[in-house]
């Protein structure tokens, strides 16, 4: 049988996928977008793993939520990025040095 | 074997094969395409944990709306991808790198016994009567009907934040503005414009 802990493993190796995609695509935001919602869908692989074997249903309501913020946050992410493409024509993380700081 | 543990194989190795020909892939539509995969074996192994509401609920609103939308901003802005990928293989030893060293503390502290067979042991059967929204449904509107809500208008914000950064004000209406037409001056309505007598490029 499927223990818990095959599941925590199988999340936290996606999970580390993501950070490794977010130190590879650096340069790309939409990459690095791509790459926290993989990040996301292994947490909530997590939740939902420990809702079962807990016998709770509160993870999966916890993870309900973490959908509708990725999805704000995916909304607002691409308008930002697509008003950053309109003023700089580039979206490219490295020409957003302007600020200096 | 049983079978439900030949299905979680089988959905876990598309789950992580498929996120990781995603996070190598260099371009950011193909990249796009293999996350929409990705999605789709996690809702598969939410299925297997009796999620059965979460795991439609990550099709229809992330491979349905949010991938749409990715792929949607990927082919509108066509980005150049020469310049995108010129520091790849730069960060590609230290990204390997760190995510082995989590991969492998994570798996050790995992196997170590808290969370295994044992320990846990298996989740209670449910008949076949059970429904999953339904239970959920009464969990998110008794217990959880504030952050419910509170979900609702985190979406009216974003959605009122997207259009408002996005949202090109045009001017299409020939309304009068009297204001303007009381303050005009005579410089305004009327341009001299210096003409040439004999202008040479009209023979050619």
């Amino acid at each position: 049988m499927i223990a818990l802990s095959d599941y925590l493993i199988l999340s936290s190796i996606v999970f580390c996928i993501g950070l490794a995609g977010i130190f590879i695509n650096r340069t790309n935001i939409i990459m690095i977008l791509m790459c926290v919602e993989l990040i996301l869908a292994a947490v909530n692989t997590n939740f939902i793993a420990f809702s079962y074997y807990g016998s709770d249903l509160s993870g999966q309501i916890f993870v309900f939520f973490i959908l509708t913020v990725a999805a704000a946050e995916v909304a607002i992410g691409l308008a930002i990025l697509t008003l950053m493409y309109r003023n700089r024509g580039s979206i490219d993380i490295d020409v957003t040095n302007t600020l200096k700081g | 074997m049983e079978f439900t543990s030949i299905l979680f194989y089988v959905f876990s190795l598309f789950f992580v094969g498929s996120s990781f020909v995603m996070i190598v892939s260099r371009n950011t539509a193909k990249a796009a395409l293999w996350l929409i995969l990705t999605f789709f074996s996690a809702a598969s192994l939410w299925l297997l944990l009796e999620a059965e509401f979460l795991a439609i609920t990550l099709i229809l609103i992330y491979v349905g709306a949010v991938m749409v939308l990715f792929m949607f901003v990927i082919k509108m802005l066509d980005t150049d991808q020469s310049t995108l990928r010129a520091q790849f293989t730069r960060y590609l030893p230290l990204g390997i790198f760190v995510s082995l060293i989590v991969i492998v503390q994570m798996t050790l502290v995992l196997n170590a016994g808290p969370f295994d067979l044992d320990t846990v042991g298996l989740p209670e059967q449910h008949g076949a009567s059970y429904s999953n929204i339904t239970a959920i449904a009464q969990q998110l509107y008794t217990v959880y009907v504030y952050p419910f809500e509170l979900a609702a208008i985190l979406l009216l914000i974003a959605i009122i934040a997207a259009i408002t950064l996005v949202h090109r004000t045009q001017v299409k209406s020939k309304k009068q503005n009297i204001s303007e037409q009381i303050n005009v001056q005579a410089k305004d309505r009327m341009r001299f414009a210096s003409i040439k007598k004999n202008s040479t490029k009209e023979s050619k």
